[in-house]
């Protein structure tokens, strides 16, 4: 029996390698985050998915490979003077990969399902801008009564809540991709697996074999399939960043969606232009417990961030991996002119950490009669090592710091439930390039985000104010203000800017740094 | 023998389902649950994701279903992947991690019963005195050094194998080593100390003054019972090889089921565990009862009637 299923064991490693065998010259082995948990875009949440589900499937408007938002499946939209009324035209030669048409209806059918609180959508409240949405997500209106319309097969109409200057871009996150109507009803969730999946992108879905790879294959019915260079896509993922390095290095991996920090140097002196270290849309901050009676004095706040050396953690502990954040909003982001300056970033650390000393001398606290806070985080060697470095820092105030160290589910549900903490790690990435999506997370009602438990009426109305805006340059001067006070109160202290981390192999071309961190596979190209 | 063998596998019933209840409910203990994670979920979206995982009904409810569902081989839904369900996900990861463990563990049985024999007969030679320093390099170097190393001296610097991934039988080569190595290790130790002892035993001291060739006295003799210790370690050691290891399989980017232990624990997968869990305990019962099996094989004395 046991030389039995040895033999069908080696007969089917031998047939795998017949397979592995037959891949053609353009074949794009992308390294990838981790595996996808779900390659439906209505139970989607994370990076690693997102990049797969643009390449199967394209929404209302796409990102180009610099990240800016182009027309998809609409080539042209018109927005209501209210700012609430879009109304996309489709394109007549956008098909699903079965050859049907893509109509305005499959739109209505996909947004309507993401809604229905069935779906279990993770992200569905990316999508609440939209009328009624959020009541029909709750089960309190049925999904016809959402804003979107088929006018005909080609004109979709979709109404908002309120003026949503940042919509387009909302309409990018995979969430928004059109599902193929007649799949989902056949199989109902099995519309995923590859023997069932119709798209409507640059690819089609071959294979998935969870920790293995996910193959793609060039989707001959895409309107853009002419200038699709790449044939075959195998994403590959990988949970150890070290073991793409590896693979890379060993010619079998054409790029690495993250790097290791210890690694970077060697990198970099080795392989030079390979490597690709981007600003991100994301930061890395601490939040600050409100309601905790130290912590409620905003002169201890300020005293706090003051003291923090963001050079050092960005290049000590995190290899140049990460920036020092000096605003909560990362730079570059769409529809902002950039964040509003603090006044003790201009100082030097020493004249900051002096003048620190001196705010919490004032207040009774010294080395010598220290106060004590405790710093909660997730498991992990990074946080771990920035929250010994900023304890440092800190017991040169006076403030001691006790560490409460849980894994990063233990962790968020702690946060979650509202458990009582002084200062906890945290990291926000944007789902959206505006700023809309980072200071909406101290509003007073936000009770998911808001773990500063802060409570500012005039931030809420700053906030409330520029949701109805819908002059961008006025709706980014309400913004900045709002961050001003932000900056002020510090609810979060900023630490640091995330960065993407990427290893580009020479051969792979079309490749462009952007803050989205995208690159579709269509528009790129591989040489041997 | 047969008997003897049902008899253990029905009372090993019971067994597996206390694991799995205690399993189930320390599962529960453990705060937080799948759906806490950096990205906090809206309240709404929280609430659709645990009506559809039932994980809004009462825990002893949760029980009662998953026990039902389980006793039909449905594992139930992941909790994380969720295109897949947990018995589908073990299907796609079993054969992986079986085929490497088997291949580790037969190199690891062959060379260390070879190296431990050939050091019995060379007591303090330096053939011996190399064999023990392999052995104890073998086991004090764990396998997250062995393994990256391996990969970039023969990967990476030599590019003579692949340095990570599955389906080509070249891929299996560097895996194979880092994964038997230590198993090596072990089982020659243990086979150089039985054999020692046999050597000296009364049964091969009357075979050798038989005047039988010595070649037949240590293969037919004294190996026989130098390789009782060796089979008893591996019942659990095969239990545990053949369910995959979580670093083997991260550092060579396998997709085996061993990175479900810990992922799956890290996530509150709670149906992926009880998954691991059931497989695990499954593979220790049958590869003892094996084991024993195999001792009245190979051992005259013990007789199961």
């Amino acid at each position: 029996m046991f030389t039995e299923s040895t033999r069908r064991i080696l007969l089917g490693a031998t047939i795998l390698a017949g397979l592995a065998g037959t891949a053609g010259a353009t074949t794009y082995m992308r390294g990838n985050d981790g595996n996808p948990e779900t390659l439906d875009q209505h139970k989607t949440s994370t990076v690693a998915e997102a990049n797969i589900l643009r390449d199967l499937y394209e929404g209302l408007v796409v990102y180009d490979r610099a990240g800016h938002v182009i027309p998809g499946v609409a080539t042209e939209w018109t927005i209501s003077e209210d700012g609430t009324v879009y109304t996309f035209t489709l394109r007549d030669d956008a098909k699903w990969s079965n050859g049907d048409p893509v109509t305005a209806g499959d739109f209505v059918y996909s947004l309507r399902r993401i809604m229905t609180p069935e779906t279990g959508a993770k992200y569905a409240n990316i999508l609440y801008p939209i009328k009624n949405a959020e009541a029909v997500n709750k089960g309190e209106l049925p999904p016809e009564e959402m804003g979107v319309a088929a006018l005909d097969d080609r004109t979709l109409e979709i109404t908002l809540a309120a003026p949503t200057p940042y919509f387009l871009e909302l309409l990018t996150h995979q969430t928004g991709l059109p599902v193929h109507p007649a799949s989902v009803q056949a199989h109902g969730s099995d519309f995923v697996q590859p023997e069932n999946m119709v798209s409507n992108g640059a690819y089609t879905l071959k294979s998935n074999t969870l920790n293995d790879r996910i193959v793609l294959a060039k989707n001959p019915e895409f309107h853009d399939a002419a200038n699709v260079a790449i044939d075959e896509v195998h994403f590959l993922p990988f949970e150890d960043r070290a073991t793409c390095v590896r693979g890379w290095e060993a010619g079998e991996v054409h790029s690495c969606s993250d790097l290791p920090a210890e690694d970077i140097e060697r990198l970099r002196a080795e392989h030079g232009d390979a490597v690709h270290v981007v600003p991100y849309l994301g930061t890395y901050y601490y939040a600050l417990n409100h309601e905790d009676e130290f912590l409620s004095d905003p002169d201890v706040r300020r005293a706090l961030s003051m003291a923090i050396d963001r050079e050092f953690l960005a290049e000590e502990i995190f290899q140049g991996t990460m920036a020092p954040a000096i605003s909560f909003v990362p730079p570059g982001i769409g529809n902002y002119d950039g964040s509003p300056e603090v006044d003790y970033f201009s100082m030097s650390m020493l004249d900051r950490e002096d003048m620190a000393a001196e705010i919490l001398a004032a207040k009774g606290v010294t080395p010598e009669t220290p106060h004590t806070l405790e710093l909660m985080y997730n498991t992990s060697e990074n946080h771990k090592n920035a929250a010994t470095a900023i304890a440092d820092m800190w017991s040169n105030l006076g403030v001691n710091v006790e560490f409460n160290v849980r894994d990063a589910s233990a962790h968020y549900a702690h946060l979650r439930d509202r458990g009582d903490f002084d200062v906890a790690r945290a990291g926000w990435i944007g789902d959206y390039s505006d700023p809309q999506n980072f200071l909406f997370m101290v509003e007073s009602d936000n009770d998911g985000f808001n773990y500063a438990r802060y409570d500012n009426p005039d931030y809420d109305a700053l906030m409330d104010r520029a949701a109805v805006t819908t002059d961008l340059a006025e709706r980014a001067a309400l913004l900045n203000q709002a961050e001003a006070i932000f900056m002020r109160d510090l609810p979060f202290i900023p630490l640091l800017y995330y960065t993407s981390r990427s290893l580009v192999s020479p051969n792979l071309s079309g490749w462009e740094d952007n803050i989205q961190n995208v690159h579709p596979t269509r528009f790129l190209s591989l040489s041997e | 023998m047969l008997i003897y063998a049902l008899r253990r596998l029905l009372g090993a019933i019971p067994t597996l389902f206390i694991i799995v209840t205690a399993a189930f409910f320390m599962m529960r203990l453990a705060p937080g649950g799948p759906f806490d994670q950096e990205r906090t979920l809206e309240a709404t979206v929280m609430a659709n994701l645990n009506a559809t995982f039932g994980l809004d009904k009462p825990l002893w409810q949760q029980y009662a279903i998953y026990l039902g569902n389980l006793f039909q081989g449905d594992m139930g839904p992941s909790f994380i992947y969720r295109d897949k369900r947990v018995h589908e996900i073990l299907a796609e990861g079993l054969p992986v991690s079986v085929q490497l463990g088997a291949s580790a563990l037969l190199l690891a049985f062959v060379l260390g019963t070879a190296l431990g024999t050939v050091a019995a007969l060379r007591q303090n030679s330096r053939v011996d005195y190399a064999v023990i320093a392999v052995a104890t390099f073998g086991i004090t170097v764990p396998n997250f050094v062995v393994a990256p190393v391996l990969s970039l001296v023969f990967a990476v610097m030599l590019g003579w194998l692949p340095a990570q991934g599955w389906g080509d039988w070249r891929q299996m080569i560097l895996p194979v080593i880092a994964l038997a190595l230590p198993q090596v290790a072990v089982i020659a130790r243990l086979i150089r100390g039985a054999m020692i002892e046999a050597l000296r035993s009364d049964h091969v001291r009357t075979a050798r003054a038989y005047g039988l060739p010595a070649r037949m006295v240590v293969a037919k003799h004294a190996l026989r019972a130098a390789i009782l210790p060796a089979i008893s370690y591996l019942g659990p050691a095969a239990a545990a090889l053949l369910t995959g290891s979580i670093v083997v399989e991260q550092v060579f980017n396998l997709p085996g089921i061993g990175r479900y232990f810990v992922q799956g624990a890290l996530n509150r997968d709670y149906t992926l565990v009880m998954g691991t869990v059931v497989i695990v305990a499954v593979f220790v019962v049958v590869f003892n009862l094996l084991v024993d099996l195999a001792y009245a094989l190979l051992d005259p004395r013990v007789r199961y009637d």
